[in-house]
Order: structure tokens, then C-alpha cells, then sequence
């Protein structure tokens, strides 16, 4: 590690449902390498964020916007008012967990400050090396960045998470600079309700391809998952088939996902969907074809009729 | 940065798209003594971009569009893919050529300027641009853009509806769907399920080679290009353990349960 002083980290936090996402303490792990960490709190959830940010071990200071200009997450709106965040602050890094809220606002805010963002970081090697993946996860990249300010955005499977009590960090709010620009307009969220376990931090999660032939099929997965509390994942091909809604898509244009367990069935093994879920703990897949390129990253892998073999391996679960 | 918003006449609608050349999806990629191995290997139409250039062909045919202009950023050999732009129904292709050595280093933060740069030129009402290109996986380019610009941006888009001199965006998120509504002009992120697109006739094809390309060298832009990042290793990601097969569901019940302890 280098010897210069510490940078100071920014880390702008993500909710659901009111709850600080998991890959948000990710984060903050990352973001601790560098320098004392800021949490950044936004949207209409901003205030019980701030709550949780506050007692996160490593978390130094919180600031949180709650005004109603980004009550939305609209990037046109949350971009100034990170920029001045960093300004006033004397912020060298900003992070944030990778998703689509943060793909969406770090590169915008990137551009104000002349950064070339990098994104989905898997290490921090010091205050100015990242590693990160690319082509589809074929190439590990290490790379160092000359910005005076940093942006990056950060796997959240990569990083251990902080712990979410020991901390007792100070929360203020920040100037906000009145009404919205007016350039966009949220106009609502289509949101499937669900109690099911989330996709992206689920420790077990069992996923379908196109060998399962229709959406309906998806109930013989979904009953294996009930008894494992897993959750269910899809590959491209069955979401683009109409078989499944796009927040179940795994893969490098989908989501990115490490359970303990990930069990696929009828799925081919495309590049593309493998560079999704590669760093699952134990991978079990369920084919018919012997040659499917999946049986190369499974360990263990059944040559068999996911429609006999799902249902038998239910049977055996539910015990 | 911002150019006021001029109100679009009446059935006068811009729109610019950017295409890049990439390694195609389905090449395997290596790497060796510390560099990706691109030579000689298969160089397609991102496949975001081509879904780019069928929503703006699409906005075309709907009559919303008036000119639909395709640009890229690339080596010489980058102008195929504004041939199959034009092939598709795009009216002019713009290529910013990158001498070979410079192409590997270049950022989306510099194709973004590039763009910028354009878009004082152009006046376009809307950019469509694929979300990610799949051979750096950034998906950053439209945001940069889109900052730069000091534009609406309408990423991860499932759907686009122009009217009334806006552009509503049915974006995709982690959760579902979002839906929000830009001002024109707007930078729009093309996503896998905007459209599916479609192949240029052979006609089309043999039409297009013919059409005239407004080639510039990028160092005639006056943008900063040089890449802020330096790449320090590249190299494969560890191959996982050989894995076993079972016999039987059973089998791998038990292996499951006893030997990896997951189930």
C-alpha cells in the first residue's frame, strides 16, 4: 500500500423496501481501503437509511439528501448534488455497489468531474488500483486510475460485508439546492411484490433455461427453491422468451451472483450466463445434452430430464 | 455545456446512433503474456448497438424520425459496421477514425467527448446508444454522454415512446421496470429487450457500399482522448476445480448434502 496520505471515500447507499441493501456494506468494505468512509443517503427512504448507515462499523460521517428533487433517484437531480457533495467535502473516491440505480448516477457524476469510471470492481489494490472483468469475465483487468477523483462501482459478492452494528457515525443533511431541474420525470416503478428471497443475496438459488420449455414449467423449479429458501434465477434466453420478468435474469448483461449453492437446469451454459454466477461457492447442473458447455464449471453435474430429475431432488429435500 | 432545448418543428426529429465495432460474443477470449488476444479474430456489431440502430430505423419508419445519422469510434476497419448501419435504413454514417495503436486504449470517457463534441455539431433530439459493449463491459458510455451533455438520460431502455417533444423510457431495474420521461434532446441506453433486430437484405447490403461515409481523424476534433486509466495486468480469471458427474439424482443429493455440506 502506498504511502500517501489516506483518501477520503464517499459511498452512496442503496434501499429496498426501506432496508440498506447488503452489497451497499460491501461497499463500504471496499471503500475503507482507501480512507475514512462517508455513507450518502438519498431517495424517499433517505432518512432510514441514514439510521442504518449510521450504526455500520467503519462508517464515519453520514450525510443524506431527503429533499424532493431525488426522492425518485433521478440521476439529472442526484448528479449535482453528489458533485457538491464531493466538493465541499473533499471527497477523492466515490463508490457505490454495482447495480442499476448506480450504473445509472456514478458515470453521469463521473462525466462532471473529467473521471473515467470503473465499474464492477473485484479488488481495490491500493488508492488508485482496481481490479475489475471484461469480456464477459474472460479478461481479470488491473488497472490504475490518474483521476483526481475516483469513481467506481463495486461487485457486491466480492467484498465481505461490514457489520452492520459498532458504528456511531454523526448524520447531517445536505444542501440540497432547491427544485429539480425538470429535464426528467419519474413516473412510476413496476415492481412485482414479492416475498420471495432476493435473487442477488440469496445463499441458495436455483436457476431455469430454455430446456424448460415454457414459463409455467418454472413452478417445478420454484418448488424446489420454496423448502431451500432459495431464490429462483433465468438465464437471457427465457427472459427475452417472455418465460420469466428481467429481474431474474443471471448473466453479464443481468445480474451478477455468488450463492453457497446455485443450481441450474436447462441451461446450456452460455459465456455470457456463466460470467453471472462463476463465483457460486458449489455449482450443480442438470442437463440432458452430456456436451453442455455448463458440465465444465459444474461440481457436480447430472446427465438427466430436469423433468423427472427436479422433482425427484424436491422429494429428497423436503425429505 | 447544455444547448437550450429548440423546439422540434412538426415530423423534425434527429436522431444519432452510436455503433462499435466489437470481438464478437462468441469468440472465446484469451489472453497471453499479459494482453488480450484480438487478432484475427471475429469482429461483429455490438449487439446493443444493433438493437440501437433498429429502434432508430424503427422511429424512422413510424415516421417520428426524420434523419437517423450512425456514428462510430474506431479503427479503420470499424467502417463495416456503419456499412450495415446504412444497409438497415440509417441516412448518414459518420466514422471518427482511431489509428490501430490508440483504439486499444481508448476509454468511453473519450468516445463520450467524442460524441459530445458531435452533438454541438449534429443538434441531434435524441441518442440511442447501446447500454454495454461486450468486450470492456463498462456500460457507462450513454451516462458519460448524457453528463457531458448535461441531457436526460434513459438507461437499461425496454421501451421507448417519443411524442409530444419528450421520450418516455420504460427502463429496466433490479427490482422490475421504472418508467420516467425525458426532455428531448436525450441520450437513451438501448437494452436487450427494446427490439429484436433485424438482418440487412443482401440489396441493402450492395446499396450501402456504395453510399458515401464522413470519415475525420479523431485528432482533428480538438477532444482530449488520452485514456486516465492504465492497464496494470490483464490476464484469464483462475479456472474452478474439475468437477465430478452422478449417476443419479440421489447421487447428487448426497454429494449435496454430505460432501459439500450445502443442502
Amino acid at each position: 500500500m502506498s504511502t500517501r496520505a489516506l483518501g477520503k471515500a464517499l459511498v452512496i447507499a442503496e434501499t429496498l423496501e426501506g432496508k440498506l441493501v447488503p452489497a451497499t456494506l460491501a461497499a463500504i468494505t471496499a471503500a475503507a481501503k482507501v480512507g475514512p468512509v462517508t455513507a450518502f443517503a438519498s431517495g424517499k427512504d433517505a432518512a432510514a437509511a441514514a439510521e442504518q448507515l449510521s450504526k455500520v462499523a467503519g462508517v464515519q460521517q453520514v450525510l443524506v439528501a431527503s429533499g424532493a428533487a431525488v426522492s425518485s433517484g433521478l440521476p439529472e437531480e442526484l448528479a449535482p448534488v453528489v458533485k457538491s457533495v464531493v466538493e465541499t467535502n473533499g471527497i477523492t473516491h466515490v463508490f457505490a455497489a454495482t447495480s442499476a440505480f448506480s450504473k445509472n448516477v456514478i458515470p453521469r457524476v463521473a462525466a462532471k468531474f473529467d473521471a473515467m469510471p470503473i465499474c464492477d470492481i473485484t479488488a481495490v489494490q491500493g488508492e488508485d488500483t482496481f481490479v475489475r472483468h471484461a469480456y464477459a469475465g474472460n479478461v481479470v483487468a488491473t488497472v490504475k486510475s490518474a483521476d483526481a477523483v475516483k469513481f467506481a462501482t463495486v461487485r457486491g459478492t466480492s467484498f465481505e460485508r461490514a457489520a452492520a452494528t459498532g458504528g456511531s457515525a454523526p448524520i447531517a443533511a445536505v444542501a440540497e439546492g432547491g427544485a429539480a431541474s425538470g429535464k426528467s420525470k419519474w413516473l412510476e416503478d413496476l415492481i412485482a411484490k414479492s416475498d420471495k428471497p432476493d435473487l442477488a443475496t440469496a445463499a441458495t438459488v436455483v436457476a431455469g433455461g430454455r430446456g424448460l420449455k415454457s414459463g409455467e414449467n418454472f413452478k417445478l423449479l420454484e418448488a424446489l427453491a420454496a423448502p431451500l429458501k432459495a431464490a429462483v434465477g433465468a438465464t437471457r434466453a427465457v427472459v427475452d422468451a417472455g418465460y420469466c420478468p428481467n429481474d431474474m435474469q443471471v448473466g453479464q448483461t443481468g445480474k451478477t451472483i455468488a450463492p453457497t449453492l446455485y443450481i441450474g437446469a436447462g441451461i446450456s451454459g452460455a459465456i455470457q450466463h456463466i460470467a453471472g454466477m462463476k463465483e457460486s461457492k458449489v455449482i450443480a447442473v442438470i442437463n440432458t445434452d452430456a456436451d453442455a458447455p455448463f458440465f465444465q464449471v459444474a461440481d457436480y453435474g447430472l446427465v438427466g430430464d430436469l423433468f423427472e430429475a427436479v422433482p425427484a431432488l424436491t422429494k429428497l429435500v423436503k425429505g | 455545456m447544455s444547448l437550450m432545448y429548440r423546439p422540434t418543428a412538426a415530423q423534425q426529429m434527429k436522431v444519432v446512433v452510436g455503433v462499435k465495432r466489437v470481438v464478437d460474443y462468441s469468440v472465446k477470449i484469451r489472453v497471453k503474456d499479459n494482453k488480450v488476444q484480438t487478432d484475427n479474430v471475429k469482429m461483429s456489431v455490438n449487439p446493443f448497438c444493433e438493437i440501437a440502430l433498429e429502434e432508430a430505423v424503427r422511429l424512422k419508419e413510424k415516421k417520428i424520425a426524420t434523419e437517423v445519422i450512425a456514428v462510430t469510434v474506431g479503427v479503420k476497419k470499424a467502417d463495416d459496421v456503419l456499412r450495415t448501419a446504412m444497409a438497415l435504413g440509417c441516412d448518414k454514417a459518420i466514422h471518427i477514425v482511431v489509428p490501430d495503436a490508440e483504439a486499444a486504449t481508448l476509454e468511453p470517457l473519450a468516445v463520450a467527448k467524442v460524441l459530445a463534441k458531435l452533438h454541438e455539431e449534429l443538434k441531434p433530439d435524441l441518442w440511442i446508444l447501446g447500454k454495454q459493449a461486450v468486450d470492456g463491459d463498462f456500460g457507462s458510455t450513454p451516462q458519460l454522454l448524457a453528463g457531458l451533455i448535461d441531457a436526460p438520460q434513459g438507461t437499461f431502455a425496454s421501451e421507448i415512446a417519443v411524442a409530444d417533444g419528450k421520450v418516455k423510457v420504460t427502463r429496466e431495474i433490479d427490482a422490475g421496470r421504472q418508467v420516467v420521461e425525458l426532455n428531448l434532446p436525450a441520450v437513451v441506453a438501448a437494452d436487450l429487450r427494446l427490439n429484436q433486430p433485424r438482418f440487412p437484405n443482401l440489396q441493402s447490403i450492395m446499396k450501402a457500399r456504395k453510399k458515401p461515409v464522413d470519415t475525420r481523424p479523431i485528432d482533428k476534433l480538438g477532444v482530449d482522448t488520452k485514456p486516465h486509466l492504465a492497464t496494470v495486468k490483464v490476464e484469464e480469471p483462475a479456472a474452478r476445480k474439475a468437477g465430478i458427474k452422478v449417476k443419479t439424482v440421489e447421487e447428487l443429493f448426497d454429494k449435496l448434502r454430505n460432501e459439500a455440506k450445502v443442502l
